[in-house]
């Protein structure tokens, strides 16, 4: 009885051990997700200070020019402008998708790295699965990121281009490689005699985990409070007035009414603008915490001294707070506080590469601490 | 593992992979379809404006609306099926974490399993009936993903006994 305990606590040091192997399954999708969120992050903020306030701003011109053509009575005129708005928020739209889903690929690769234990698959399955998930991940941003500038070339199909459909495809591998960890854990519930997961990153209990955690769950709880404020109190009001403004444009620019009209685009330009901030104030709250909770598993392999790893913490969770708070202030004050949310995106992702670069430095210590595997000398 | 561990980290992957099916689906089927419509449906409107057809310019408006409705709903289920999902795997993996007996924390990753569920849902919904039901639908969802996800919190912050 006492050997057979012996071994199964040897098989899972073992399995705790090859855990984070370099190029295991869980080291991959540990890195190539931190990559994602980083290279996502980097994007986005990019796209915040080079493009955005840029791009909205042309597609308000061009909103205006239409409706002035409008009121000229040059239909052709308010053609050509509606065709620079849609390909302004083409562009707008390819560029925020591709932030969006690098981040959250990025995260289900941290969760499926957290996960890698409870899939029962083999390591060299595990391992094909995270290579197929990190690729699809890739594929499908880039694909996106391409669509604005590939459009219809040469497509086999009327509406989607060559982009889009590479795009599909790394959505469709991502599914694949998900659904393959789902069955694993499936396969892992049935095994009646399986051995007891000793999993080091389950265990830990240290202060920047304990920041981390708190701190994300906090701000995921904030998101969601300040999301559902917006459901009940503006969002039908917003989607009532964007039809409304839209509508007095049409009216105001038929009866030549130029004053009225320049009122209404004013408004609707305003609306955008609130709509907006709200919305990522809700989504940056949301998936910065999400981002801390991920991250506070993986603090025993973050190979620093624990006074700069709670330091690291704290300036995430500082940015992670300062990004959403300034964004729904930039109605109020403006470009200071856009560029102090700028400021917030920039710390974050300041920690989150001294954590990347502290996983990359992990050599192996927790695991040298686990029992000694069957036949292997201390 | 817990049955409450468990229903939170199957049922979120199960939730995430529902949202990214549900994504690839809106975008190879209707998404760039919707977007054109909108656009044609705004020039239309314009142009009819331009024509002085006030008539005209009012419908196509109309059309734009309803696509705008549809296109923002569809997006918004998609999205927050995915990030509450990943929100229930993370609470899974950290779970034995919270310092609730098995019972009230069971009760907790019920509710925020079955209002993950039903929130996006109930947005869903949206694009097919204007009435109280789909939008009843959503506030239950999103009350029960709230006062869970705030149950785990102070869960969290209860320090275990066996710590």
């Amino acid at each position: 009885m006492a050997g057979s305990q012996g071994i199964g606590n040897a098989t899972a040091a073992d399995a705790a051990r090859a855990a984070f192997a370099p190029m295991s399954a869980r080291r991959l999708l540990a890195l190539g997700g931190i990559g994602l969120i980083l290279t996502g992050m980097l994007v986005g903020d990019i796209f915040a200070v080079f493009v955005l306030h840029q791009n909205a701003a042309k597609v308000g011109e061009n909103l205006a020019a239409a409706a002035h053509a409008a009121m000229a009575g040059d239909a052709n005129a308010v053609s050509a402008s509606f065709q620079s708005v849609g390909t302004f928020l083409e562009n707008r739209g390819t560029k925020v998708d591709t932030h969006v889903h690098m981040i959250a690929f990025g995260y289900l690769a941290l969760m499926l790295a957290i996960l890698q234990p409870w899939v029962a698959l083999r390591e060299s399955t595990r391992k094909k699965v995270a290579w197929i998930f990190l690729i699809g991940a890739w594929l499908l941003p880039v694909g996106v990121f391409l669509i604005h500038y590939v459009g219809l070339a040469y497509s086999p199909v009327a509406a989607i281009g060559w982009a889009s459909i590479f795009a599909d495809f790394g959505g469709a591998l991502v599914i694949v490689a998900t659904l393959a960890c789902l069955l694993g854990i499936a396969r892992h519930f049935r095994q009646s005699l399986r051995p007891p997961l000793e999993d080091v990153l389950l265990k830990d209990r240290s202060v920047a985990g304990r920041i981390l955690l708190a701190g994300g769950l906090s701000l995921i709880l904030l998101g969601f409070l300040h999301g559902a404020y917006y459901a009940g109190v503006d969002l039908y009001r917003h989607e009532g007035m964007d039809y409304s403004l839209l509508s007095q444009m049409t009216i105001t620019a038929a009866a030549q009414n130029a004053a009225a009209l320049d009122t209404a685009l004013a408004g609707y330009g305003q609306l955008g603008g609130e709509k907006a901030v709200n919305i990522a104030a809700h989504a940056h709250a949301i998936e910065f915490g999400l981002l801390a909770m991920l991250l506070a598993f993986f603090q025993p392999y973050v190979s620093l001294g624990d006074p700069w790893k709670r330091n690291w913490a704290w300036v995430l969770l500082l940015g992670s707070l300062g990004l959403p708070v300034f964004v729904l202030l930039e109605l109020k004050l403006g470009l200071l506080a856009g560029g102090i949310a700028d400021v917030g995106g920039l710390l974050v992702i300041i920690a989150l590469l001294a954590m990347w670069i502290g996983i990359v430095r992990y050599t192996g210590e927790i695991d040298a601490s686990l029992p000694p595997a069957r036949g292997e000398k201390r | 593992m817990s049955a409450a561990r468990r229903l939170l980290i199957v049922g979120g992957i199960a939730l995430t992979l529902l949202g990214m099916i549900y994504g690839v689906w809106y975008a190879v089927v209707a998404e760039h379809q919707e977007l054109d419509g909108m656009g044609e449906s705004l020039t239309t409107s314009f142009s009819a404006a331009a024509k002085r057809d006030s008539a005209a310019a009012g419908a196509a408006l109309r059309e734009y609306k309803e696509l705008k409705n549809s296109y923002d709903r569809h997006v918004d289920a998609h999205g927050h099926w995915i990030v509450l999902g990943m929100v229930l795997v993370v609470l899974g993996i950290g779970l034995e974490r919270v310092g609730f007996n098995e019972r009230l924390t069971m009760a907790l990753a019920v509710g925020l399993v079955l209002g993950s569920f039903l929130f996006p849902l109930g947005v869903l919904l949206q694009t097919f009936s204007r009435g109280p039901v789909p939008k009843a639908v959503a506030v239950v969802g999103s009350a029960l993903v709230i006062v869970s996800l705030a149950g785990m919190t102070v869960g969290f912050a209860v320090p275990r006994t066996k710590d």
